[in-house]
């Protein structure tokens, strides 16, 4: 990356406009990203990822999810996840919104957006940012079936995934 | 102990560490200058454990820190197990 962008200084990443918050209210995907779009009409592309409560049917069906958080940690960590992206790729703009309170089979929990002048960086961004999300973010999530309720463990998949960035050389 | 030795401290259990502790937090008091590793000694056994465990983190005042660190009146001590995934 260093030696693709010699003249890009890791101070760019304060020129980055991240968009950061956690919303205790319905997450609405399709006007976060018409407005982030509205914001960076100069970026080349936007890579988007929404993630949503599956629904499912039978038993076992999730009806209800509580996603929980400590405030004095949550959200800064997710400010500083998003300067570390801003930081490493040549973004425009990047969008984390998560989700907080209690939520529905099919309705989404996070949206992470990256604005870049090329694909390719705006792919990675959003990756990187939603493995870490996944694997590190303070949130504790319990969900409802039929049986009750039951708080959701750690997969051992998400941090396999988060350290993929860590593996890869940087410059 | 006598009136002014002491601190109250809040304690917040995230995740699944609120039901064993019984409630999302919890007010306690302690001498001054304690440890977060003193202060579990006070709680019932069990739950002193499950704080213990190296997969919980703790963090005192909003900031990331270890059992050895000293406790001030008016602190906020949470105990934070492994995240679920966002």
């Amino acid at each position: 990356m260093a030696t693709k962008w010699p003249s890009c200084p890791r101070s760019a990443a304060a020129e980055v406009a991240t968009d950061v918050r956690l919303l205790d209210a319905p997450l609405e995907p399709a006007a976060e990203l018409a407005r982030f779009a509205g914001a960076h009409r100069g970026a080349g592309g936007i890579a988007s990822f929404v993630g949503q409560v599956r629904a499912e049917s039978g038993a076992d069906a999730v009806l209800e999810l509580e996603l929980s958080h400590y405030p004095p940690l949550t959200l800064p960590g997710m400010v500083a996840l998003a300067e570390t992206a801003a930081a490493r790729w040549p973004l425009d703009g990047l969008l984390l919104l998560h989700r907080t309170g209690s939520l529905g089979p099919g309705e989404p929990i996070v949206l992470v957006a990256a604005a870049a002048r090329h694909r390719r960086d705006a792919f990675a961004a959003a990756d990187f940012a939603m493995d870490h999300l996944k694997s590190e973010a303070w949130f504790w999530k319990r969900e409802r079936t039929a049986a009750g309720w039951r708080w959701i463990e750690p997969r051992a998949e998400d941090h396999a995934d988060k350290a993929r960035w860590t593996i890869s050389s940087q410059g | 102990m006598p009136v002014g030795m002491t601190i109250r401290v809040r304690l917040v259990f995230l995740g699944r560490l609120q039901d064993l502790a019984g409630a999302a937090e919890r007010m306690v008091e302690a001498a001054q200058a304690s440890t977060v590793d003193a202060l579990l000694d006070q709680l019932e056994p069990e739950l002193a454990a499950a704080l213990r465990s190296p997969k919980v983190r703790i963090a005192v005042a909003g900031a990331l820190g270890g059992f050895d660190r000293t406790l001030s009146d008016g602190d906020e001590v949470a105990f934070l197990p492994p995240v679920s995934g966002g």
